[in-house]
């Protein structure tokens, strides 16, 4: 499953490579890229463990860079 | 300008007074000289410490808010109070602008890409209402006043008007729209009322495929942002370990630690990536966005570098370098007029369906009267005898000809040759073909001018006519006769011999009968998709109306971003290596490693920036 998120307040761009990287060796996920011009995270993973990466992605992204959040 | 940056500002130039006034504080008062430096580096300042301390709890050293708080730090250590202050004051100046230039360059973007529609009008129960285009269903009769962006994909129902495609196909020419044609939403109707019947929902729409394709593109990363990525993963290491073994083995060796670990501070400032890490997918995302805006749809970034790249590209012939219909090109009379030969020709066929027949339809461009033409029959594989305005007309091939005792003029180009007797005369000729397209040649000259090596037409076509239209429209080299699997067979032999160099092979076509070719080459190149799901699903670079020349404006945008990319990859290494050579011989000061961090990056974003503008060559040309 592919699904596309917005990632609000995602300032650094150096942090969004880090967190595709940090993403990419979650088990279940098949393709990430966070994108920083447009704010965006794309993640492909695993449909049947969606929600349990997702939480972990979000985690992810609260290491790297505190204030970014995922919406919608 | 957003809030949030106007604050920062505000509060930086409120942070540069205190500095200000600090420098005038006489070094004999002691503490409040101190007092006075520290009030205008904690204003400044507290957000990068605050971030430093949250980072360090977190176990995360090394990111570039720590490292402008040990540096700064350092200097108050040292006692060079106003050293300590300006870095910061410096660095807050240089992120400030960062997130400027990057806030403009999303929003420039967004502004490009703002092209759909808020809201449609809509006939409900005899009434208009305006709703937003997703609540539109299908059936419904969409109403489009002048000025109005159309909402939905629609059919005119009623009315005629000038639509300006510009936003989805980069065509400046108004395309005129009469009831029975279709209408894509994202033009702009120019001129008068349009009724549509709705044929699709919003988030089906044609400008909503458009804008998912083009961010997506970001999505898809191009080799050198790939590199880019790996290349920081190893450069902030290693620039940290240089900076520690500057610290610690001249500091034995001279012991001078204080020297030797503000020099080595410095090295950490630089080690920031930043400049390239945000400068590169700048540079693809707006060159993306810069084509879409030229009618060219670029899915992603590795496309578009792809296609920077490209040394050979292989076309189609019917319907990519030709219109990929029948039309008139040449009359030869014998007796009489040309507008007579053709008259007599098109009144004699216009019971004929035959695509030939059509085109003298359509060439004559009057309707025909009926009247004139009597007893019309098709005689099968010859041609047509009518009686029209009551002379015996013949027109058909050389054999219908004979037939007729009539020995018509020798064959003339390549084409299909329409003879024409009324009478028992001859009188003379019409050559019908399949065109080449306007800016057909213009489009080869262009990619040759470009540096594009080979350019290859291959074709099912007869030779004959694969030759002619490969003469003309300047092609180097075609091939004749291939069945749809041979095509796929030809582009990879022609694959075998790109790939040797760092060329890469492009492959144009109509997207409708090319998909495994498309897919084949490196870059896959479908034309006129302008409402064609099918080529714009197959192809990785779509022109959304069916231009070739387009096809060179892409490859300028291509290598145009290709070379910001370059400059700008070299221009901060080299910077960043400068100021750490100089700073490790002590050469370079706090200042000159953060202008290699922040002002470097913002530079790079200046720069990057370019690559979205139009295409200026392009539209002179065009």
């Amino acid at each position: 499953m592919r699904k596309t998120y917005r990632l609000e307040e995602l300032d650094c761009a150096n942090c969004a490579a880090k967190m595709e990287t940090a993403i990419g060796k979650i088990d279940g996920v098949q393709n990430v890229s966070v994108v920083f011009m447009t704010q965006k995270l794309v993640l492909e993973a695993d449909e049947k463990r969606f929600d349990e990466i997702l939480r972990e992605v979000k985690a992810v992204i609260a290491r790297v860079e505190a204030d970014c959040r995922v919406v919608g | 300008m957003p809030e949030k940056l106007k604050k920062r500002l505000i509060r930086i130039a409120i942070g540069a007074g205190i500095f200000a006034g600090a420098l005038f504080v006489p070094a004999a008062w002691k503490w409040a000289r101190l007092a006075v430096f520290l009030a205008a580096y904690f204003f400044l300042g507290w957000n990068v410490l605050l971030k430093a301390g949250k980072n360090i709890v977190r176990g995360k050293v090394f990111d570039e808010n720590f490292l402008m708080a040990l540096a700064t730090v350092g200097a108050f250590a040292l006692g060079e109070y106003p050293e300590g202050v300006a870095v910061m004051l410096f660095y807050q100046v240089g992120e400030w602008f960062e997130d400027f230039a990057v806030g403009r360059s999303r929003r420039s973007i967004a502004a490009l890409m703002d092209i759909r529609p808020d809201r449609a009008t809509v006939q409900r129960d005899g009434q208009n209402v305006t709703v937003p285009p997703e609540e539109v269903q299908v059936g419904e009769i969409l109403v489009v006043d002048p000025g109005e962006r159309v909402a939905l994909d629609g059919v005119v129902t009623q009315g005629e008007a000038l639509l300006d495609t510009a936003a989805l196909t980069g065509e400046s020419l108004p395309r005129t729209a009469v009831v029975g044609d279709e209408v894509y939403s994202g033009c702009i109707d120019l001129n008068a009322r349009l009724h549509l019947r709705v044929t699709r929902l919003a988030e089906e729409s044609t400008v909503a495929k458009i804008l998912d394709m083009v961010e997506n593109a970001a999505a898809r990363k191009s080799h050198s942002e790939a590199f880019i990525t790996r290349f920081a993963r190893w450069y902030t290491p290693a620039v940290v370990i240089a900076a520690a073994l500057l610290a610690l083995i001249p500091s034995l060796i001279t012991r001078q630690p204080a020297v030797w670990v503000q020099r080595a501070l410095l090295f950490l400032v630089v080690s920031c990536p930043c400049a390239l890490v945000i400068s590169v997918p700048l540079s693809f995302f707006g060159g993306i966005g810069g084509a879409s805006r030229a009618g060219v749809l670029i899915k992603g970034s590795n496309y578009l570098e792809a296609l920077a790249r490209a040394d050979t590209i292989a076309f189609d012939k019917t319907g990519t370098l030709t219109r990929g219909e029948f039309s008139v090109s040449a009359i030869e009379t014998k007796s009489g007029t040309a507008e007579v030969l053709l008259e007599t020709a098109a009144l004699a066929e216009h019971i004929s369906n035959h695509p030939i027949a059509l085109s003298l339809q359509k060439a004559y461009a009057k309707p025909v009267d009926e009247k004139r033409v009597s007893n019309a029959q098709e005689m099968a594989g010859l041609g047509i005898c009518a009686q029209v305005d009551g002379r015996q007309v013949y027109a058909g091939n050389a054999r219908l000809m004979e037939s007729q005792g009539i020995s018509p003029a020798p064959p003339e180009g390549v084409g299909t040759q329409v003879h024409v007797a009324a009478d028992g005369v001859y009188l003379g000729s019409i050559l019908i073909r399949d065109t080449p397209k306007a800016d057909a040649a213009k489009a080869i000259r262009d990619l040759k001018a470009l540096g594009v090596r080979r350019t290859v037409m291959l074709t099912g076509d007869a030779p004959l006519v694969a030759k002619a239209v490969a003469d003309e429209v300047g092609i180097d080299e075609y091939h004749a006769g291939l069945m749809p699997l041979d095509k796929v067979e030809r582009v990879e032999n022609l694959l075998g011999e790109t790939s040797q160099g760092k060329g890469t092979l492009a492959f144009v076509g109509d997207g409708i009968n090319d998909a495994p070719v498309l897919s084949r080459a490196d870059v896959g190149i479908a034309m006129g998709a302008l409402g064609s799901d099918a080529a714009i699903e197959a192809a990785d670079i779509v022109i959304m109306d069916d231009s070739p020349a387009r096809i060179a404006v892409a490859v300028r945008i291509a290598r145009k971003t290709q070379r910001i990319v370059r400059q700008n990859v070299t221009f901060a290494l080299a910077v960043k290596l400068v100021v750490m050579v100089l700073g490790a011989l002590g050469y370079a000061d706090m200042w000159a490693a953060v202008f290699a961090d922040v002002g470097v990056s913002v530079l790079a974003i200046l720069n990057a920036m370019r690559a979205q503008r139009p295409d200026k060559k392009g539209k002179e040309n065009a």
